[in-house]
């Protein structure tokens, strides 16, 4: 059966063509230019030196929960664990540096580890007993809260500027935090779309006993995410330790719902099998630029709430309004 | 009845619907009371769409209907079910959770202030029940609990209540078994005598020649004949369908049979498959048959580990060896290949590209270090594409895109790359169409030329005597006899089939559970 035909060397790959065009980086660059222009109209600050560096200081773990995040939904699940694990890695590393005396890069270790063993036993009990993993992963919020609680006596423990690197400005405002985060971004693009991991997560989302009579066990692939997921986690806990040079117990609390809405607003479904980080990451944008904005015009509070959420539920409706009529044109 | 039978009840003329490309062209036809119109063709020929038109779920794109006279433009499907056109799917539209009762009249269930009388809705459902003759079923037996030939018989009902004229069946018997076909055909026949004339849509010839008095043959959207079934062979109306001739007589090609490649010793799991045993060797197709529900399945699945088994082992490999196999990987580690049944829910990844699909399970030859190199994947596909002959504008098409057989090619396609000398296939042509079943048999014998050991699965009897060296028969679980080529007869394979079950009764007192008590 392997009689080739010689003329089929000369189709055109179409790039990317299975998952997500460029019409949707299209619509989402779209979008944010048009909330940076309107920002831009409402306030004279906005449009500033200031406003970018403070964005790109503080926006490192959002970036990279959310590509962790976008994996997860693309198997189909979901992680509502994420803030508690970013306080137990936090925790944990400052357990290390204040108590035991540890140096910054074992503590470091020890944090991304804790993070990525708790990632590790949601997606193992995901796969092994087959539940739901909104079900699992609210339980290790909850474990892991409290495990970070314990662990520091509920108290921020100050750490000083050991870390401060991360977070430090080297040009135009940037941070190794930034350029990490960003890496992080392009190397998970580049897995989820041109590796045979990526390949299998898209096919375990769209259709995850097929891959199993395909002759794949979708297992580990699954607890693989979830694990990853983790040691995500751990590396924004330390973007945000280096950022406030503490660590603080409640840190992350309500996180997740925030990573979950960018990457949403990105595009990625909820139903598995469709998504990309760099929709994602434009989520990510949208929703930071969003908060800046409505914080320099002076929206209160409960106003940035009720814009933010608006913007969700719009972000949503779109997108099933768009892929529906990709379907029908299909 | 036979003065009723001319009056036209529906007509249409010049009906037309276009999407992006026009699927149906330009068709009249006409309906008189009390008949049977059989309405064929092969997949995407249009049949389920002319009939979403008569059934008001498509809007046509040109053309007039009229029904009983007056000119007939129904809105939507709840408008031409008021006028009495009422349409039967294939997928059932039924709630497993409610009884057959609650079914019936969900949509106007009777009620005495607000709360539902019980009593009045247990007589209504005794009646209509009543009215196709079956009065049998309880009708507050769950609807998940009847057999899958009475859930139809359920659905038909549920289309009767109220006024019906016009009656469309697409492919009502896909999912039964003949007793339940038997049935089915009982009923139209009384529908008939009471007036209600019936569109039958399906590719069974066999069927069509029994229910209906005149055929209608569309092809690529477009009538080729309204004319008397008897006038025509099964023969002709194939050809009538597919516009080319095909030969009644397989050839599957001069081939060597082999060693044994597959031995299955005692494979039981419980309720399912009780001690089944066969060889298969290299270079045969051998053939499982039995009624729905048989076991069939689930042997598939055993051998290949999708369902894991409570005793017996399989052997495999030259010399054979006892092999362990738990999961579907140590399956295809092994050489075995499973082409299931259900296409959609387990074979396809269907919002997917050909190429990915593919590309699924062959990932070791288009990629490096777990780098998947784009070029080689879309060779792969095309290389599938061309040898499989899958009519797809191009690799990267999506697979929902595709007609059944294509669909069907494109599963098949992934097994080929990797050379499987085990390869099972369950109901490898279900609703495929005339042509490309042939494509598939062909494609069967070219494998088994290449020396791999065929298991093939069917509910179509004629189809395994085609093409299988060796028939098994499988009955209630176990595996009741084999027979050789040309040793078989229709007859002695249908009695094995029955034969596990060792009261008829056995069989419909499991389809409809009576609540006698």
């Amino acid at each position: 059966m392997k009689n080739t035909s010689p003329a089929m060397q000369t189709l055109p790959a179409r790039r990317g063509g299975n998952y997500l065009g460029l019409g949707t980086y299209l619509g989402l660059a779209g979008a944010l230019l048009a909330m940076i222009v309107l920002f831009s109209l409402l306030s004279d600050h906005f449009l500033s030196y200031q406003t970018f560096s403070t964005l790109a200081n503080q926006i490192p773990d959002l970036m990279v929960l959310s590509v962790g995040m976008t994996l997860i939904l693309i198997i189909g699940g979901i992680d509502l664990s994420v803030g508690s694990v970013l306080a137990l890695a936090a925790s944990a590393v400052s357990v290390a540096i204040v108590g035991w005396g540890w140096s910054v890069f074992p503590a470091a270790l020890l944090g991304i580890a804790c993070a990525t063993l708790a990632g590790t036993i949601t997606g193992s009990i995901t796969v092994a007993w087959r539940i739901p993993s909104f079900i699992v992963s609210l339980g290790v919020l909850e474990m892991a809260r409290g495990v970070a609680y314990q662990m520091t006596n509920s108290r921020t423990a100050y750490i000083g500027d050991s870390f401060a690197w991360l977070s430090d400005p080297v040009a135009f405002g940037i941070s190794p935090s930034f350029i990490i985060a960003l890496l992080v971004i392009f190397i998970a693009q580049a897995v989820l779309t041109r590796t045979v991991f990526g390949r299998y997560l898209i096919g375990i989302g769209t259709n995850e006993e097929a891959v199993r009579l395909a002759g794949i066990n979708p297992k580990p692939y699954k607890i693989l995410v979830f694990s990853l997921m983790g040691l995500l986690a751990g590396v924004a806990a330390l973007f945000q330790i280096s950022r406030l040079e503490a660590a603080d117990p409640n840190a992350g609390a309500g996180l997740e719902l925030q990573v979950i809405a960018a990457v949403v607003i990105g595009g990625t479904s909820l139903m598995g099998g469709r998504g990309s980080i760099i929709s994602t990451f434009f989520g990510v944008l949208i929703i930071s630029v969003l908060a800046a904005g409505l914080a320099q015009i002076g929206a209160t509070e409960p106003t940035k709430r009720i814009i933010t959420g608006a913007v969700i539920v719009i972000a949503v409706v779109l997108d099933t309004y768009r892929s529906h009529r990709a379907r029908r044109q299909g | 009845m036979s003065a009723s039978v001319q009056t036209a009840v529906l007509s249409v003329s010049g009906i037309g619907k276009t999407y992006a490309q026009p699927v149906l062209g330009d068709v009249d036809l006409t309906l008189m009371r009390g008949e049977v119109l059989a309405l064929t063709g092969e997949n995407g020929a249009g049949k389920s769409t002319l009939s979403k038109i008569i059934g008001g779920l498509v809007t046509p794109t040109t053309g007039q209907m009229e029904f009983q006279g007056q000119p007939y433009q129904p809105a939507n499907r709840t408008q031409a079910e008021k006028l009495g056109v009422r349409m039967v799917m294939q997928e059932l539209n039924l709630l497993p959770t409610l009884t057959v009762a609650e079914n019936l009249f969900l949509d106007d269930l009777p009620r005495r202030a607000g709360w539902i009388d019980r009593k009045r809705l247990r007589e209504n459902a005794i009646k209509a029940m009543a009215q196709i003759g079956l009065e049998a079923i309880d009708p507050d037996t769950l609807v998940g609990d009847l057999g899958i030939g009475h859930q139809q018989m359920v659905e038909i009902a549920r289309n009767l209540i109220g006024d019906c004229h016009v009656l469309i069946l697409d492919e009502p018997t896909a999912m039964l078994t003949s007793r339940e076909v038997e049935m089915l055909f009982e009923q139209i026949t009384r529908l008939q005598a009471r007036g209600v004339s019936i569109i039958y849509i399906s590719h069974r010839l066999e069927e069509l020649a029994r229910v209906s008095q005149r055929i209608a043959v569309l092809r690529d959207g477009k009538l080729v004949c309204v004319e008397p079934i008897a006038r025509y062979n099964s023969e002709q109306l194939v050809t009538l369908m597919v516009g080319r001739e095909l030969g009644e007589h397989m050839d599957m090609g001069a081939r060597e049979i082999g060693e044994v490649a597959l031995s299955v010793k005692g494979l039981s799991r419980a309720g399912k498959v009780e001690n089944v045993s066969f060889d298969v060797r290299r270079g045969e197709i051998f053939g499982i048959s039995g009624l729905i529900g048989a076991g069939r399945t689930e042997l598939l699945r055993l051998i290949y580990g999708a369902d894991s088994a409570d005793s017996g082992g399989i052997e495999v490999g030259q010399p054979l060896k006892a092999v362990t196999i738990r999961s579907p990987s140590d399956a295809v580690e092994h050489g075995i290949a499973l082409i299931t049944e259900d296409r959609k829910s387990e074979g396809l990844l269907m919002s997917q590209s050909i190429s990915a699909n593919i590309a699924l399970g062959n990932m070791h030859s288009i990629s490096k270090a777990g780098l998947v190199n784009a070029g080689d994947e879309l060779k792969l596909a095309q290389r599938q594409v061309d040898a499989m002959r899958i009519r797809s504008s191009s690799p990267t098409q999506l697979v929902s895109e595709l007609s059944g057989g294509n669909q069907q090619k494109v599963v098949i396609g992934r097994w080929l790359e990797r050379d499987c000398p085990v390869m099972l296939f369950d109901e490898p042509t279900r609703g495929i169409d005339v042509g490309a079943k042939f494509d598939i048999y062909a494609l069967l014998g070219e494998l088994t030329r290449q020396g791999r050991a065929l298991v093939v699965v069917s509910s179509d009897l004629r189809e395994l005597m085609l093409i299988c060296d060796r028939i098994g028969v499988l009955s209630a679980g176990r595996l009741i006899d084999t027979f050789e080529r040309d040793s078989w007869t229709q007859d002695q394979l249908l009695a094995a089939a029955f034969a596990g079950y060792q009261k008829r009764d056995a069989l419909l007192n499991e389809a409809a559970p009576r609540n006698d008590s």
